[in-house]
């Protein structure tokens, strides 16, 4: 193993984080500030990824997709919301399990009536088709690159509005004081509609931003999905920094885990058995950092705002 | 005394009692082999009333027990056929087909491994209960889906059903009977827990776990205790619904499958116990008629949890037995 | 019952001949195939296939109208057993088709054939029902799972690539097919790497595989797993670098639409394409594309191919599927116009015929497979030796 194969590795790990950080971040506002456990999250993001490449491919512009695809998720979101989750918000956890999980199933079932079982297509916007040599040695593709800028910015951009603007501020209010806030005049009801909103938005741009190097199927969400709770598990529900952080981790203990263990099994034992073990071990290294995690720190490692 | 609750009580009771027979006589005997699977997840949906309606503690990986149960019987039975040694035993045991030693082992394991995941798990609450539950549900998954020995994601086929002493297995009317069997004392034994000190000290941890803490119980105790039994009953089930398929595979403990079994308990209401086997019933019917009648039946079945969950909160049984419902079975 | 009391009427009144009277009652063929989650796609192909052919024939095989049932199973094993249930007790079918995957076969297979009726597998090809668990009710119609990959080493080492790479998911059909690979591929093994079944990101593997410098790379990723390694394979650059080759699974007319032109460049084995030049296959092409609209995958080639075999033998029999031994020769000689060509049945009554490579190519805007060359002729399987029937 080489020092540029590790910097590789570890340059995709921080990608894949990105990329988790971007469902996570919605995840985690929905969960901190309405205490909603939304598994239809990975639905937004199916729908995000399904509306980027239908618009792409009639207006042959990739951004045009992106910012269609963030469109359609945020009010698929908004509607769905409307409609149905704000009804849960004052139910246990239970009853918004089950209610997303049968929301879960509409999205799949309706986005197969509409766009067929097959997958669908999304290509690489030209201008980041290429590869770059920042590891010298190591072509990276471009667009990778391009994803983990787009995370950095929104991740920024999350902060600003959360530190710095009304709508953040009413965020943080409503997370630790939520009648209280109300009390105050502010229509918490549309506080509430524009949070989830965001969230959508986001689990759209996730989606759309996917699109090119993933295949867009019935099921692509609830893969991202898994990942994605484990990811605000393990930094703490509500915590949009938590979200970051553990999005990092996951996505570097997961790459290396893929990419180092079988290498480091096939030292010790037969590389035929280091190979299946290794694979056997790397696909659940995940769930052992999160459980590890949570013994030690049974609330994940950030807390919410005020929790 | 007739009360709604006994009436509605009595009148399952009496139909699951008369299936096969009015099965035989409509000529539709295979109803017979559907109404076993529908008893078997009643079973393992009933195990996890157990602590999801009592005790509060919303297991998202139940179906890894279901699993597990399933899979004891599915190994002793490859090696009882293949006359190989169980090579992570000690000893040179060629495993079992006799139920009698099988279904109390898919039980204990089940029960084992329920130990070592709730005593990790128990220690978290809320949505970190929940999303740990299913972590080590899907651990469980992928170890078996990628576990060469034992068929990995192919699963394993079970070339012969589990014999018990009198009765034959291969007959439907009787493997019928003997789920149904199992299912009632199951029940009995639950509403009987449920009704015990035990079971008030569980219920109090719903209610309020700080005060019973306070008041000097050893929740924690409790709640594993719970969690323990609840996986044995899941690992019965497991066992038997590996005789029904003849067949084990990872897929009993895939995320989705804890899912289906929570949609039980709560589309028939839970902490009622009789519920989760209404919501068993309910939803493998609504699978069964609805694929039948178009390929996208999900569309149909998705809409229709949201609503049960936005408007029928206290579940199909408590629609039924009305304000009686809450009193623990 | 129904049977009998048409043969007796018929008698009675003197009119018709016995064979008319068993022509008058129905053939009951029940497909088990999966129509909805994930992979749906490859059964709503089958099923999609296997009609094409029953409604060209005038709704009848063999000249006997036929009842199809179809039931979804939802790729899960209760669902398939259930249905096989009720199939072999309720609606008493002489037929049962149409399981796409392996497991849900080793599940669903053996108690059909032990009931005493026909399994004819249209897709999956576990290795235990080519050998040990071979059954005189077993036909296959596809291929034994081990053959595309057994087909693509050959090809492989054919190109004179020395040192290759192997990429499969962490379970048995992963394993079998890299050992499909290696049985005819004697070369050097630059890695072999087994990935998380349903792997969404592949660039960890990527960049190792990058290091490995290996010749050629060898993968086995069905379904979506394989459009996301081919793309990000793609977009690392690699396409150019180091060729990839594959089994058709991974490039199949519904995946290359979702691909792209990630994959012009690759190549892969398949026992059948829409290109292949014959005229059974010109027939079902054409037809196909215009009654649904895409051009058929391999998957669509076998449910036709299903229908097109029950045709053969039905009419062999005269319709009379219930004298099973001569129902079972009739199958066995495997008389209909295949529209991948030349097949028939080996003993353990799995294909015998060509597997061919293609290439995959830019034809205008489509991105589409094109035959390039026929890597075996007449090829069986391994497990045939195993087969005491």
């Amino acid at each position: 193993m080489t020092l540029v194969l590790f910097l590789e590795q570890t340059l995709n790990g921080l990608q894949q984080g990105v990329m988790l950080f971007l469902m996570a971040a919605g995840l985690t506002l929905v969960f901190g500030i309405m205490h909603m456990i939304n598994l239809a999250h990975g639905s937004l993001y199916m729908v995000g990824a399904y509306v980027a490449a239908s618009v792409t491919l009639a207006s042959g512009n990739f951004a045009l997709g992106v910012l269609a695809a963030m469109a359609a998720a945020g009010i698929t979101g908004m509607v769905v919301e409307l409609i149905a989750f704000r009804r849960l918000y004052d139910r246990d956890h239970l009853d918004q399990v089950l209610a997303t999980f049968g929301v879960i199933l509409t999205f799949n079932e309706a986005t197969k009536i509409i766009w067929g079982p097959q997958a669908l297509f999304l290509s690489t916007p030209e201008i980041l088709s290429s590869t770059l040599e920042l590891i010298p040695g190591a072509p990276y593709p471009a667009y990778r690159l391009f994803i983990i800028a787009i995370g950095l910015i929104v991740g920024l951009g999350l902060r600003h509005l959360i530190l710095n603007t009304r709508l953040g501020m009413l965020i943080r209010a409503g997370a630790t004081h939520r009648e209280m806030v109300g009390a105050m005049g502010v229509n918490i009801d549309r506080l509430f509609t524009i949070v989830f909103g965001i969230g959508a938005m986001l689990a759209g741009l996730a989606g759309a931003m996917a699109g090119p190097m993933l295949a867009i199927e019935v099921g692509m969400g609830e893969k991202i999905l898994i990942l994605t709770f484990v990811v605000i598990i393990i930094g703490g529900i509500g915590s949009v920094r938590g979200a970051l952080v553990g999005a990092i981790l996951v996505g570097l203990v997961d790459t290396y885990g893929r990419a180092f263990l079988p290498f480091i099994l096939r030292s010790l034992m037969e590389p035929s058995a280091a190979d299946s073990i290794g694979a056997a071990v790397s696909s659940v290294a995940i769930y052992l950092l999160m459980a590890m995690v949570l013994m030690w720190r049974p609330r994940g490692l950030f807390q919410a705002y005020g929790d | 005394m007739i009360t709604r609750k006994n009436l509605v009580h009595g009148i399952g009771l009496l139909i699951m009692a008369v299936l096969p027979l009015a099965a035989e006589a409509a000529g539709e005997p295979f109803l017979t082999t559907v109404a076993s699977r529908v008893l078997i997840y009643a079973l393992v949906a009933v195990s996890l009333d157990l602590i999801l309606g009592f005790g509060a503690m919303v297991s998202f990986g139940h179906g890894a027990f279901f699993g597990i149960g399933a899979y004891v019987v599915g190994i002793l039975t490859h090696h009882s056929y293949e006359a190989t040694a169980i090579a992570f035993l000690p000893g040179d045991w060629t495993g079992t087909t006799a139920a009698l030693i099988q279904w109390p082992m898919a039980m204990l394991v089940a029960g084992v491994f329920a130990l070592i995941i709730g005593a990790m798990c128990l220690r978290t609450t809320g949505v970190y209960f929940i999303m740990i539950t299913l972590a080590f549900a899907q651990m469980l998954y992928f170890f078996m889906t990628s576990l060469p020995t034992y068929g990995g994601q192919d699963g394993l086929n079970l070339w012969e059903r589990s014999t018990l002493p009198f009765l034959d297995m291969y007959d439907d009317t009787q493997f019928y009977y003997v789920t149904c069997a199992l299912l009632v004392a199951f029940m009995a034994f639950a509403r009987r827990l449920v009704r015990s000190r035990f079971g008030m000290v569980l219920r109090g941890c719903k209610q309020n776990e700080t005060r019973m803490a306070a008041l000097g119980f050893p929740v924690y105790r409790y709640k594993l205790a719970a969690f323990v039994i609840a996986g044995m009953g899941a690992g019965l089930a497991g066992a038997l619904a590996a005789n029904h398929t003849e067949f084990v595979g990872p897929g009993l403990m895939h995320w989705t499958r804890s899912g289906e079994i929570m949609i039980m308990v709560i589309l028939g209401g839970m902490g009622t116990i009789f519920g989760p086997v209404l919501g068993a019933a309910t939803l493998l019917m609504m699978e069964e008629t609805l694929s039948g009648f178009t390929e996208h039946w999900m569309v149909f079945l998705g809409p229709f949890l949201v609503f049960v969950v936005l408007f029928a909160r206290r579940g199909l049984y408590g629609w039924l037995v009305g304000t009686e419902a809450d009193d623990g079975g | 019952m129904k049977r009998i009391s048409i043969l007796t009427a018929a008698a009675a009144v003197g009119l018709l001949a016995a064979t008319q009277a068993f022509a008058a009652d129905p053939v009951k063929i029940g497909m088990i195939t999966t129509l909805s989650g994930g992979g749906a796609g490859l059964g709503v192909d089958i099923r999609d296939g296997f009609q094409l052919a029953l409604k060209q024939k005038g709704g009848k095989l063999g000249g006997v109208a036929t009842e199809l049932i179809v039931v979804d199973d939802a790729r899960k094993v209760e669902n398939a057993k259930q249905a096989a249930t009720r199939m072999i007790k309720q609606d008493n079918v002489d037929v049962v088709t149409g399981i796409v995957w392996s497991n849900l076969a080793m599940a669903v297979v053996p108690s059909v054939t032990r009931a005493g009726k026909i399994y004819v597998s249209p897709n999956a090809g576990p290795s235990a029902l080519a050998g040990k668990k071979c059954d005189k009710n077993y036909f296959n119609v596809a291929w034994q799972n081990d053959n595309l990959h057994e087909a693509m080493g050959q090809f492989v080492a054919d190109k004179g690539f020395k040192n290759v790479y192997l990429l499969a998911p962490n379970y048995p059909a992963g394993k079998d097919a890299l050992a499909g690979f290696k049985r005819f591929f004697k070369g050097n093994i630059a890695a072999e790497v087994y990935t998380k079944l349903g792997q969404v990101d592949y660039a960890a593997e990527i960049a190792n595989l990058r290091a490995a410098k290996p010749d050629a790379v060898f993968f086995f990723l069905p379904g979506g797993m394989g459009v996301n390694f081919v793309k990000q394979y793609a977009q690392s650059g690699m396409t150019k670098e180091v060729p990839l080759y594959g089994p058709a699974f991974s490039f199949d007319e519904g995946i290359l639409k979702a691909v792209g032109e990630a994959a012009v460049g690759t190549f892969n084995t398949s026992q059948y394409s829409h290109d292949l030049d014959n005229a059974a296959n010109k027939a079902f092409a054409g037809a196909y594309m215009e009654a649904y609209g895409r051009k058929p995958s391999l998957y669509a080639s076998q449910g036709y191919d299903a229908a097109l075999l029950l045709d053969g033998a039905i009419a062999k029999v005269n319709g009379n599927v219930d004298d099973t031994d001569a129902f079972r020769a009739a199958l066995k000689d495997a008389d209909f116009n295949s529209v991948r060509g030349a097949f028939k049945f080996g003993p353990n009554q799995h294909p015998i015929q060509d597997i061919y490579v293609r290439e995959v190519v830019k034809d205008g805007d489509a991105v589409t497979n094109k035959i390039v060359g026929k890597v075996f002729s007449d090829h069986g399987d391994a497990y045939a030796v195993d087969c005491k029937m």
